[in-house]
């Protein structure tokens, strides 16, 4: 049996994620500090999040809650009993000397993930674990010509985002390419997204992954595997994790072991470097966070956070394809994005789901795109979107009018009722005005006509093209045609 | 006017006070004028609040008699281990040297609230680390009792400036004994209370399961005095849960019913037999008053000591590696790049005891030792609390000698860090379990204090301070340390 | 009986430098301590189970609203090194 990767395709890959996410909360994890972004530096800490002596953590109650709505959307049994430990190490961005995080009883464990591939198959990722933590400061490095960690002259440590909750997830090694973890880290961002508890946004940080990569042939035991770290995108993970196990495959194939490593990809190079692990592995010296006590979950505590659990992405298509009978792609779409999905029942809301549909994901997608801005940032609210395919099913308007329509009410901000009426877009429905119309474009093309009238039916579109002209398009096209068939062949 | 220092207490100030008898600005004069007389030679003091005390003084003298709290313009001193906003704290240590804290520690804040004046921040042993205040990395505290000795550890410099009238009353921290072994050999009264009565947000931590704040005073009602100031659940502090019923002043005269339990392993060899002696008449002042003593075996607390010395030192070595030169405290100059500065800064920032327990606490937690070690060392402690427990089922109070010896003299003990250690056994599995306990001066041995020690169940301060008071009214020890005040 | 390689070890993990008489001495020293303590190990404590806190409490929990912190020169009062707002360390080297 193969496994896809090496000269042979005889080895498989055998990867494992640790996902760190910046849970949405108001405060921080163990002190009442606002949790923001881009303020000046040291300006949101106070005495315990700078670790001043004498300070004590308190536990936020609603990032426990937040972490508990995702380990049960990742299918977890959760803990009726989970404590705090003290992980020590020393560094300038961990201002205690140790993070408080969770250990031996975490809050979740045991669930899984399954993600669709692209060829439409199911791959069931498992999760190991899923506990609470509390991020660090952020390290500048100054001085030094590259502005890296090695060659810095000194560091500056702003302490802002320390103390931030966080919630590690832990898979099971069973994602086996990168396009699988591709998938997965996409399928989680969108769950976590429906779930409202992060931002889960990887370029500004609120979505972070590590993978564990090792190389092996299928059914041998595992081999050694390697930590590749800090990738701050979907499309630098799925390079990186490539580039890493090709490292290891040639190391492999040219009879040389796999060393035991942290090893970090450079986009610029596409090129991975080693980071000679120092000689003793981190010895965290974990024990139980005496400053705490524990939290213990009854089923009450945990039947009200699954209660709380909104509709997740792979309930909402099924419900999108029956209740608006939409195919299994566009539900799919749909309910990939939680504020796309949220935006499309607005609109369907107001009449023809299936134009909706096709807008949404088509036109309204696309000027998003362009203009690089996020579905909360449309400038059309999904009433007027709605409003709009209004004109078009009763008649208004064209479809391909309706297009321009639409990209005025994004620049100008105004109704798609007034646009049409202030440019007197109208379509043209009035027989009597049309067929005038039709007379002249037909008298004034005598050899198109004899054309059309000698057999050749396709000169119809030029004579619509015509009547559109001379209409600046709001002719009612179906109107137009069966006028001009009328006079062509009277 | 002038007021004998000796004769003042917390509660007495507060007298003076309503009655008009003093003025705030008098009895801060009269701690003042005391401090310049005799701490020369006590050496209770690291940092005086002259200033800051005297204008708060005059303020408090300047409202009218009906605006001002119940415990307004009394003055106290505190152990310079709670955090004090602006002013500087610093453990006794070099590495917290002009360290001036951005925040109030919630047992401060309510001295505040109500009034009382911070005379000043007092010495203690290294981030409390020791049982004889030797280890202050700034200067000894010599005992008021004999100069040439000890006044126990680590809170010496509170029990020392009680002893000396240097203050009326005092906060010290007990993690193995601090509040109370130095109040028995400086013939105070010390208060631990149950663990989580008082707030420990603000206590600079040393070991976060053991560490709790508590009073030396002269009497037993000012322990229950000052303790109910102090004592509250805070929101601040997650492991701390108040009284559950506010504390009064005791009142009780007689011992009739009570049953007290002599704690069998607490009276072995290593107990002075002057220690012993005294120990034995308090029992018999004890039957006097009505009480019951019989003897009681307490198996487990044998390895108090071995749990503690696991325990504590775990819980010291990780609180304390937030002292890493980067956001407050002493940064070595050696040390161009980060490796180097932290042990720089470390190494020469800690003294040699605070470094032993640094290590001892590391090597238990480190790789493959946690379960030998620290796992065993709280299931011990389960083992503690059951003893207990089961004693507490047939006896009200548990009692033994406080400390083994009386007043050892200044460096007897500091070559040898496991003797040192072994003098805590009477104290030491009380923080284990959380328990309240109180140590009374019971009389004098060669000249020096002794401590009667009194434990209660969980929460059981009203009986524990109830029946101390009894035996002090009975005990009626008069004695003063001999100091010469010296005029300059 | 502590090793010299295990003490020069667990300085490391805690960041602090011994020099050879220090070494020496803290080898002793710990030696003598864990000797002690070691008697722990004697106990027959299975089954016993660990007590992390003396006075037990669960289920502590803060509200989520923000509090005033810090201002920029209070968080930065006590720096002994501070650069453009922020704490400034040495490299990593």
């Amino acid at each position: 049996m193969s496994g896809g990767h090496g000269a042979n395709g005889e080895y498989e890959a055998v990867i494992g994620l640790e996902i760190h996410v910046q849970l949405k909360t108001n405060t921080k994890m163990f002190c009442s500090c606002a949790v923001t972004f881009g303020e000046e530096p040291n300006t949101r800490v106070c005495p315990i999040c700078l670790g001043h002596p004498g300070s004590l953590p308190v536990t936020n109650e609603r990032a426990v809650e937040y972490a508990t709505r995702i380990a049960l959307a990742l299918d977890c049994g959760i803990a009726h009993h989970t404590i705090f430990h003290r992980k020590n190490y020393f560094y300038p961005d961990l201002p205690k000397g140790y993070q408080i995080s969770q250990y031996d009883l975490p809050l979740g464990v045991g669930g899984h993930l399954d993600v669709e591939l692209e060829d439409g198959s199911t791959h069931r990722v498992g999760i190991t674990r899923v506990h609470m933590e509390e991020d660090a400061g952020k390290l500048v490095h100054a001085g030094g010509a590259t502005g890296r960690i090695h060659g810095a002259d000194y560091s500056l440590v702003d302490f802002n985002r320390g103390g931030t909750p966080l919630v590690e997830i832990v898979t099971e090694p069973d994602i086996r390419s990168s396009e699988q973890a591709r998938f997965f880290l996409n399928h989680l961002k969108n769950l976590i997204e429906h779930l409202g508890v992060s931002d889960v946004n990887m370029e500004e940080g609120s979505l972070r992954c590590d993978a564990n990569v090792s190389v092996r042939r299928p059914g041998e035991p595992l081999g050694t595997k390697t930590e590749l770290k800090n990738m701050n995108s979907f499309r630098f993970l799925a390079r990186g994790l490539e580039a890493e196990i090709e490292r290891q495959l040639s190391d492999l194939e040219a009879g040389e072991p796999v060393r035991q490593a942290t090893v970090h990809f450079d986009p610029s190079t596409g090129s991975i470097s080693v980071l000679r692990s120092k000689e003793e592995a981190h010895d965290y010296r974990y024990f139980p966070e005496p400053d705490l006590v524990p939290i213990v979950l009854d089923e009450a505590f945990i039947e009200k956070r699954r209660a709380e659990l909104p509709e997740l992405p792979a309930a909402r298509k099924e419900r999108l394809m029956e209740q608006y009978a939409l195919s299994a792609y566009d539900a799919g779409v749909l309910a990939g994005n939680r504020s796309l999905g949220d935006y499309f029942e607005r609109v369907a809301a107001e009449g023809d789901a299936k134009l909706a549909a096709n807008w949404v994901m088509g036109d309204f997608s696309a000027y998003l795109n362009a203009q690089g801005l996020t579905v909360e940032e449309s400038p059309v609210a999904p009433e007027d979107l709605a409003e709009l395919l209004r004109l078009i099913a009763d008649g208004t308007i064209s479809g391909k009018l309706a297009k321009d329509v639409f990209a005025t009410m994004a620049e100008s901000g105004q109704k798609p009722g007034q646009i049409v009426e202030e440019r007197g877009l109208g379509q043209i429905s009035d027989k009597g005005a049309l067929e005038a119309i039709v007379a002249g474009i037909v008298d004034a093309n005598p050899s198109a006509a004899a054309e059309y009238r000698s057999g050749n039916k396709k000169v119809m579109g030029f004579f619509v093209g015509q009547v559109m002209k001379e209409t600046k398009g709001r002719a009612n096209p179906q109107l137009a045609n069966s006028l001009l068939r009328k006079a062509l062949e009277a | 006017m002038s007021h004998d220092v000796y004769e003042l207490s917390g509660v007495r100030c507060r007298e003076l006070l309503e009655s008009g008898e003093a003025s705030a600005t008098e009895l801060v004069q009269a701690y003042l004028d005391r401090m310049r007389g005799v701490d020369g030679q006590v050496g209770a003091y690291l940092l005086t609040n002259e200033e800051a005390a005297l204008r708060q003084a005059a303020a408090i003298d300047a409202k009218p008699a009906e605006e001002r709290g119940p415990w307004e313009g009394v003055p106290i001193a505190v152990k310079d281990i709670l955090a004090t906003k602006g002013v500087e704290t610093t453990c006794a240590s070099r590495i917290l040297s002009g360290y001036r804290p951005p925040y109030d520690a919630t047992a401060i804040r309510k001295l505040n609230e109500a009034g009382l004046i911070i005379l000043g921040k007092l010495n203690m042993d290294e981030f409390a680390m020791g049982s004889s205040t030797e280890n202050s990395a700034f200067q000894p505290t010599r005992n008021p009792w004999d100069l040439e000795r000890v006044p126990g550890g680590s809170s010496g410099g509170s029990a020392a400036a009680v002893a000396a009238a240097e203050t009326p009353w005092a906060l010290g921290t007990d993690t193995g004994g601090s509040i109370r072994q130095p109040a028995s050999l400086c013939g105070v009264v010390g208060l631990k209370p149950t663990y989580g009565a008082v707030s420990r947000y603000g206590l600079i931590a040393f070991a976060s399961s053991l560490d709790q704040i508590g009073p030396l005073t002269r009497t037993v009602s000012d322990a229950a005095a000052l303790l109910g100031i102090v004592e509250g659940q805070d929101p601040l502090d997650s492991t701390s849960t108040g009284l559950r019923e506010p504390i009064r002043l005791p009142t009780e005269r007689d011992l009739a019913g009570r049953r007290f339990g002599v704690i069998k392993e607490f009276l072995g060899e290593a107990i002075d037999s002057g220690v012993r002696e005294v120990f034995n008449d308090a029992c018999k002042t004890i039957e006097v008053l009505g009480g019951v003593v019989e003897e009681v075996s307490l198996p487990s607390v044998e390895r108090g000591i071995a749990a503690y010395y696991i325990i504590a030192p775990a819980e010291a070595s990780s609180n304390l590696a937030r002292f890493d030169g980067v956001r407050y405290g002493y940064r070595s100059d050696e040390g161009e790049d980060l490796l180097s500065m932290y042990t720089h800064t470390r190494s020469e920032g800690f003294g040699p005891e605070v470094k032993r327990r640094i290590m001892i606490g590391t090597y238990v937690l480190s790789a493959g030792y946690y379960e030998a070690y620290y796992g065993q060392a709280q299931r011990t402690r389960t083992l503690i609390i059951q003893d207990f427990n089961r004693t507490f089922a047939d006896y009200d109070y548990l009692i033994s000698p406080t400390s083994p010896s009386v007043a050892f003299k200044l460096g007897e003990r500091t070559a040898d860090p496991l003797a040192m250690y072994l003098s805590d056994l009477c104290t030491i599995p009380v923080n284990l379990a959380g328990l309240p306990a109180i140590s009374l001066p019971a009389g004098f041995s060669q000249g020096l204090p002794v401590g009667l020690h009194m434990i209660s169940p969980h929460f059981g301060e009203q009986a524990l301070v109830d029946a101390a008071h009894a035996l002090e009214q009975k005990f009626q020890l008069g004695a003063r340390p001999a100091l010469t005040e010296v005029t300059e | 009986m502590i090793s010299r390689e295990e003490v020069e070890h667990v300085a490391r993990l805690a960041r602090l430098h011994l020099d050879e008489d220090a070494l020496a001495r803290m080898g002793s020293e710990l030696s003598q301590i864990i000797d002690y303590v070691q008697q722990i190990g004697e106990l027959d404590l299975a089954g016993v189970e660990p007590t992390a806190h003396a006075v037990a409490l669960t289920n502590v929990f803060r509200k989520d609203e923000t509090w005033e912190g810090l201002t920029q020169d209070e968080a930065l009062s006590n720096a002994p090194n501070a650069e453009a707002g922020h704490f400034a360390v040495p490299r990593m080297g």
